[in-house]
């Protein structure tokens, strides 16, 4: 039954989204800025001659923030829409655990916002044709954008989780997410040992700069996954709390 | 199967429920009536391990719904006010996943959606989205949700609330059809429906249990007084024009005279209603069930009783003796 539940939730979510207008919508807004801005980047005038591997990075790197945008659109609904229509109820009075809710919900978010990610696909494969670019690089790339969608993802998780107002839980996640990208630009203003703090702590400088170019560090791989596990967990208790109130 | 120690329910310092406690057995239909916002969906969230209690202890089938809510949770259907219905979900899909939720295989539920959809009379809307149904069918559709997985026990909160009097009917029939596979605890504020669904009544007021029984034995209780209906035969041209005539006034006087009698009063049509039917009803308040002293007062003064019974108990009278007569 543990499993079942999560998959099962899973099945629905991703199924609305897939359903929803806003599905739809996040994904063609993604992928329509994803293209402009990687048309300004790579083919406009005033960049001038570069590498492939350097307009791949920079394509990853605008990626990353509209993945990030991405997210948080995407996890606003997942909770705050339930308690909002009463839907939550179902769940809430179902044999069902609160961390399978949370998991099923995270899941389909990250499936969906990852095949939005895939069907960027085509830019490095752009890149590829008209350069040398390693498959390594493409492969690590994307490995970043999802680990930053999924971080993200989580964050917007236990904001909806918080609320049943989806601007509130917008908001909610739009400043944690902003402040830990802050996290990056302080780091480079502030002296030591603040400085390492922040960068430790940044959501994207620091930790996204090796996946952006190509190379993967495990210390990065482990602060996406335990900033992720940590917001999902936080989340769950908000919603252990919540079910019995 | 359901037992209620001294639970309380508070919102900060405000106290929403309690304490109440009570016991309902298998198979009993139960209905919580009551003004709004007298505790009816607290009392009803905290059964369907929704909410948790202040204090007290809730035993659903044996279990503590605080120390095994999720093993209460597959015993009970629950219908909150609002059906909790995904509305970009077709109604077989959402029946699906209802049960799946709830721990169903896939080969049970091939069994058991056509079977809900049957008894919810939602079989011809299987495959519409729950967001184009009718108020009607979405009650019904969060009804069939509720006894997908064969609850022992179902928890309707205001299963009528919504509908029209047409769908008021089908919510009951399909309440009466459930009556001998669940216990079934309905809340409402609308008495027609408790009454005539629910075998025992549990009347709460300021989230207290002010009174419980069935209708006539909250009527007994709450009802000092006795009211006797009594049709008597009036002779041909024996009813006056503008007054009384002489058999209706000897009647009313055999019934005063009566031991225990309070009150005598009119209760036909008149005096067009009397030269019509031939005949006359009183209604006789007194201090005790007087049928047989009225009867035999009027035959042996000479009079045809033809219909003899205590006036019909209304729970409108009960409910607002128990609340709204009391309240300030």
């Amino acid at each position: 039954m543990t499993m079942g539940a999560t998959g099962i939730i899973f099945q629905r979510e991703f199924r609305a989204y897939t359903k929803s207008p806003m599905g739809y919508i996040v994904a063609a807004v993604v992928l329509l800025l994803d293209g402009i801005l990687f048309y300004g980047m790579a083919l406009g005038p005033r960049w001038g001659e570069r590498l492939s591997g350097e307009v791949l990075q920079g394509f990853f790197y605008n990626a990353s923030g509209m993945t990030a945008i991405a997210a948080v659109a995407l996890s606003i609904r997942l909770i705050a829409e339930e308690r909002q229509t009463g839907t939550l109820l179902l769940l809430d009075t179902s044999p069902v655990r609160d961390w399978e809710i949370v998991l099923g919900k995270f899941l389909s978010a990250l499936a969906f916002l990852g095949a939005i990610t895939v069907a960027t696909v085509y830019i490095p494969l752009l890149i590829l044709v008209n350069g040398k670019i390693a498959p390594g690089h493409i492969l690590v790339g994307y490995l970043g954008l999802i680990c930053l969608g999924g971080a993200v993802l989580s964050i917007g998780l236990f904001a909806t989780s918080l609320t049943r107002h989806q601007l509130v839980a917008a908001a909610v996640a739009s400043v944690i997410t902003g402040t830990l990208f802050l996290f990056s630009s302080l780091a480079q203003v502030v002296g030591p040992p603040l400085n390492r703090v922040f960068s430790a702590l940044t959501i994207h400088g620091y930790h996204w700069a090796g996946f952006g170019s190509g190379a993967l560090h495990l210390r990065d791989l482990a602060y996406y996954a335990v900033l992720t596990y940590f917001f999902l967990y936080a989340a769950t208790k908000v919603m252990e709390a919540k079910r019995w109130e | 199967m359901v037992q209620l120690t001294e639970v309380t329910k508070y919102y900060g310092r405000k106290r929403a429920l309690g304490p109440v406690s009570f016991e309902i057995g298998e198979r009993d239909t139960v209905g919580f009536l009551g003004l709004n916002g007298v505790g009816k969906t607290t009392l009803l969230k905290i059964l369907a391990c929704g909410l948790r209690p202040s204090s007290g202890r809730v035993l659903i089938d044996g279990l503590d719904v605080l120390h095994d809510p999720h093993e209460v949770r597959k015993r009970v259907g629950y219908l909150p006010e609002t059906p909790p219905v995904y509305r970009d979900m077709t109604v077989g899909d959402y029946l699906a996943f209802a049960g799946r939720i709830k721990g169903m295989t896939r080969e049970a539920l091939a069994r058991r959606v056509p079977e809900v959809e049957e008894l919810a009379r939602v079989t011809e809307v299987h495959d519409v989205p729950t967001g184009h149904l009718s108020e009607g069918y979405r009650q019904r559709v969060g009804v069939a949700q509720a006894i997908i997985h064969e609850p022992e026990i179902l928890i309707l909160d205001e299963p009528t609330h919504d509908l029209d009097p047409v769908q008021i009917m089908e919510m009951r029939g399909m309440i009466r059809s459930l009556k001998d596979s669940h216990t079934i605890l309905i809340s409402s504020h609308i008495l027609p429906e408790i009454s005539q669904t629910c075998d025992r009544l549990l009347i709460l007021d300021d989230g207290e249990i002010v009174a419980s029984g069935t209708e006539e034995e909250l009527g007994e209780k709450l009802m000092r007084t006795s009211t006797v209906a009594v049709t008597i035969r009036i002779g041909d041209g024996d009813p006056g024009n503008g007054s009384e005539s002489a058999a209706i006034g000897a009647a009313r006087s055999a019934i005063t005279e009566v031991r225990g009698v309070t009150g005598v009063r009119r209760s036909d049509g008149g005096e067009r209603s009397v030269a019509e039917t031939g005949a006359v009803t009183f209604e006789v308040e007194g201090e005790a069930d007087l049928r047989a002293e009225i009867c035999r007062a009027l035959v042996g003064s000479g009079h045809d009783v033809i219909a003899l019974a205590r006036a019909e108990r209304e729970l409108e009278r009960v409910f607002v003796g128990l609340v709204g007569g009391e309240r300030k």
